[in-house]
């Protein structure tokens, strides 16, 4: 059996009835997407509009599906872990050890690798070219490859409940736990392969960004007239940049470990187990300011939209920005104060992240005045924002405190930890992504989604967050450790199973954003979004057609200022339709990309298996698929005048159909100068 | 097409190298992230010999200089053919490519020579942590000039098919960028690994 590597039947998950449906869930869920397009006949469209498309909105909108049906799955291993932990008090409740570990191990993965990072990878490939008034990505194949790369990470998560086992080591995968000796078998190496191809997707999508804002804004768009998501935007894909390479040497150095038997980080041998953890801290720590940046600028657009003002203190902004870009470097070894360090290391470190809890601050401030004595308008995504000011800074209260390393000496592991991120992750990166998507959707699809809905969702979001973590702060201080199976001190108990409930609230929040979703495709006639501007926006975003021209802007916006598209609506320069449309450059759609994230997810799966010819194949495929589109000088097509003004007079026709303004009727509505549909 | 749109395509395909030029540079910077990532690495564990040989019985200081000598020129070779790229002089492009791969295929010759006879002699990255640092460190290096020798024989391809038209002198370009970016990397593993290990 050779060449199927160590792959044998056994790798099957007959051995338990909990895994065995949860590989039925993937599979049957698998089947079900594929029923769905056979149903509606839509392979055609699925394989060449979307599965070969190089456009950035194309590719962010699959980028968010990719996420949202990660969360589920990521859910469902949180609940899992919730009623587990609810039941387990001197008894091993309903999974056992090595089932609970890879529950927790996958659902760290999964939230932070494929959901997060794709949902806000989606957000920006949907958004930021629109707001610099630019047709494109500087690189939409390459943005296509990260795409698939992404894609083939989590297929690789989600196939490890098939076939074979996730990784039972965390989501840091620590050695030397996690080397060959203490954890044979695949699941460690699931965990490597999918985050080290989707970390070089995720490398691929820094690069596309960085030179997107530097080099493709629209003509007047100076720096200091971007958006603050833009900026965000700006200063993540440079953490990305340089972050991301650690995390790729870690975990080439683990797989080489646990695959050719070197002993980077073995217990002998010269092995050095502290490496690993430095390494992956230097990622980890500007990781999750990667995460959260994108996700303040988010909440720095939806603040001023909803307050119908301009944003307050942006220059601050911009420049806390830019301190927590570089402070984020100077901070990872407080993931790690108990292993070792000398005092006079962990108050260095202490102090820095003491520091960077600052420019936190001072974007607070910035949100909050902006809010002050604005016209506010409360709809989901404003909601997601104010949840998030005051549950943010709770969490960022007890990170302070976790900065101390006496207190972090009392609490490192424990669950006030668990308390601890999950308070700034939920609130900070998930509410602002959430609030992106409900503010963003009509530009994805033309019409708004349910913002009763939506407004339930916010509820159960942020009541059942609390109910559900607030109960980990004080089992912290109770003493208890994270990551436990079964425990024997019934004074656990109660919190635990208020924490249980909790997270059935939140499933009520998700349920929620599954009716939201449903109700407003299936009403979205009367949501339509006929300007391209439903919220009365700011940014350039709002001047394009909901959902936008393939070229975005049939003539490129010229900016004179901050909140360009707000300008134009006061200049009266708004809606103009031009003299005359010219021949628009665009890239062609290629398969390329699909190809490259299927021989990558096929790569990951023989290098788990040991199927070494397979690992060979897909390889050579990868190369042959970048030699030949390396060597294709044809990639562009022009689409002509007479076609960009046909879907512009559609555009202009739909206009003048649109009522006023949208926001017209919202109490507080400013007076501001409606869109003038041109003739 | 009239004429105004074929001039602002053109400024456009000028404005596409430069997009394709500065996104390499940030590959580059990257990379250099990756290579320093394996430096540090290298310096922590040189001493984990692990009871097993240490640095001085397994370099060669002769082989180490003659694989500088070869890629050292191979960057130069690189240079002349960018000068004749600019020249416009096709034969000698493909001509100083050649000899630029021969020179890297020397390189790599030389280098899986070394891997094998240490792997031969028990040296292998098994063996111990700091093995384990030398071998992936340098190996990476050499992964990396097997990639550009690829590349090179892509372009080499590419020139003689295509000619010498923009898009592949652009592309030209950057190999040259990751050529000599290889080049300063194998300085530093040379005065990082291999001096202080022989010295
Ligand atoms: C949706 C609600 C969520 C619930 C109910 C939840 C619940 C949990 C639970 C019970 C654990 C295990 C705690 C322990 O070890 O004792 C955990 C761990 C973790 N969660 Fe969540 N979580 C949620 C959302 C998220 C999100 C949105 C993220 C990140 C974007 C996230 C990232 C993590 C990580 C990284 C771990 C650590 C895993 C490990 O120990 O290796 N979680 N979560
Ligand atoms: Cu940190």
């Amino acid at each position: 059996m050779d060449i199927f590597g160590r792959l044998t039947i056994e790798s099957l998950p007959f051995y338990s009835a909990i895994a065995a449906s949860g590989a039925a869930v993937t599979v049957l869920g698998a089947l079900s997407v594929a029923a769905v397009i056979t149903y509606f006949g839509a392979w055609r469209l699925v394989v060449f509009q979307w599965l070969s498309s190089v456009d950035h909105k194309k590719i962010g909108i699959m980028y968010i599906m990719l996420a949202l049906v990660m969360l589920v799955r990521g859910f469902v291993d949180a609940a899992m872990m919730r009623s587990q932990q609810a039941i387990a008090l001197n008894s091993d409740g309903y999974l056992p050890p090595g089932h609970f570990d890879q529950i927790f191990s996958s659902h760290g993965t999964i939230m932070i690798f494929f959901m997060a990072m794709p949902f806000l990878s989606g957000l920006i490939n949907l958004i930021m070219p629109q707001q610099i008034g630019s047709r494109d990505v500087a690189f939409p194949f390459m943005n296509a490859v990260s795409l698939w790369l992404s894609t083939a990470g989590a297929a690789l998560v989600l196939i490890s409940l098939v076939i074979g086992k996730f990784s039972t080591a965390g989501w840091t995968g620590y050695p030397p736990y996690s080397g060959l000796e203490f954890t044979p078998g695949v699941g460690v190496d699931y965990w490597i392969w999918a985050v080290l191809i989707s970390g070089f997707g995720s490398t691929m999508t820094g690069i596309n960004f960085l030179v997107t804002i530097i080099k493709c804004r629209a003509p007047g768009m100076t720096m200091f007239r971007m958006p603050l998501f833009t900026w965000t935007v700006f200063i993540t894909s440079v953490l990305i940049i340089f972050a991301f390479p650690a995390l790729t040497v870690a975990c080439a150095m683990l797989a080489l470990d646990r695959t050719l038997g070197m002993h980077f980080f073995t217990n002998g041998m010269g092995g050095n187990m502290m490496n690993y953890i430095n390494l992956f801290w230097l990622w980890g720590h500007p990781e999750v300011y990667i995460l959260i940046l994108p996700a303040f600028g988010v909440f720095s657009e939806v603040v001023a939209v909803f307050s119908q003002k301009r944003l307050f203190g942006y220059i601050s902004l911009v420049l806390a920005t830019m301190a927590i870009g570089l402070l984020s470097f100077t901070v990872w070894l407080h993931h790690f104060f108990t292993m070792g360090s000398s005092a006079r290391v962990n108050s260095f470190f202490g102090t820095m992240t003491t520091i960077i809890a600052v420019p936190t601050g001072v974007k607070v401030f910035d949100w909050l005045l902006t809010m002050y004595r604005g016209r506010i308008v409360f709809k989901p995504p404003l909601l997601f924002t104010i949840g998030f000011l005051v549950t943010f800074v709770i969490g960022g209260l007890s990170g302070v405190l976790l900065a101390l390393p006496p207190i972090d000496y009392l609490m490192h592991n424990t669950t006030f930890l668990i308390a601890h991120f999950h308070n700034m992750i939920i609130p900070g990166v998930l509410f602002g992504y959430l609030a992106g998507y409900m503010f963003w959707f009509p530009k994805a699809f033309g019409f708004k989604l349910n913002e009763k809905w939506g407004t339930r969702a916010f509820w159960c979001w942020i009541v059942g967050f609390y109910v559900a973590f607030m109960p980990l702060y004080v089992l912290g201080l109770l003493g208890m450790p994270r990551r436990m199976e079964h425990y024997e001190i019934a004074a656990w108990q109660p919190h635990l199973i208020v924490a249980a409930f909790g997270a059935f609230i939140i499933l009520l929040g998700m349920i929620c954003l599954g009716v939201q979703l449903w109700v407003s495709i299936r009403d979205r006639k009367e949501a339509l979004d006929l300007t391209g501007d439903p919220w009365n926006g700011r940014s350039l975003e709002w001047a394009t057609s909901s959902p936008a021209a393939p070229y975005n802007f049939a003539v490129l916006p010229k900016v004179e200022c901050r909140d360009a598209w707000w300008d134009m609506k006061q200049r009266g320069v708004a809606y103009q339709r031009p003299e005359k449309y010219e021949d628009i450059v665009m890239p062609k759609n290629t398969f390329a990309g699909a190809v490259i994230g299927a021989a990558g997810f096929a790569f990951g799966f023989a290098m788990i298996w040991w199927i070494w010819w397979l690992a060979l194949l897909s390889l050579a495929v990868i190369g042959a698929a970048i030699i030949v589109r390396a060597s294709n000088d044809d990639d562009e097509f022009v689409m002509p005048a007479s076609e960009v003004k046909a879907i512009e007079d559609a555009r202009f026709a739909q206009l003048a159909k649109a009522p006023k303004n949208a926001m017209e009727g919202e109490p507080g509505f400013a007076g501001q100068p409606a869109p003038e549909p041109a003739a | 097409m009239s004429s105004a749109a074929t001039m602002s395509v053109s400024t456009r395909d000028t404005e596409r190298y430069e997009e394709k030029d500065f996104g390499f540079w940030l590959y580059l910077m990257s990379d250099a992230v990756i290579f320093a990532c394996l430096f540090a690495t290298y310096l922590v564990m040189v001493g984990n010999a692990a009871g097993g040989p240490v640095p001085k019985d397994v370099f060669s200081l002769n082989r180490a200089a003659a694989e500088t000598a070869l890629l050292l020129l191979s960057s130069t070779t690189f240079g002349i053919a960018a000068v004749s790229l600019w020249a416009g002089d096709r034969s000698k492009v493909l001509l100083w490519l050649a000899i630029t791969f021969l020179l890297g295929a020397g390189f790599i010759a030389l280098e899986f020579s070394e891997f094998s006879g240490m792997i031969a002699k028990g040296a292998g990255p098994d063996r111990s942590g700091f093995l384990s640092a030398f071998f992936t460190l340098v190996g990476t290096h050499g992964l990396h000039v097997s990639v550009g020798l690829v590349w090179i024989l892509v372009m080499i391809g590419q020139v003689f098919a295509k000619g010498l038209t923009a898009p592949v002198a652009s592309r030209l370009m950057r190999l040259g960028l990751f050529w000599h970016f290889l080049d300063i990397i194998w300085v530093v593993i040379f005065s990082v690994v291999y001096l202080p290990g022989l010295l």
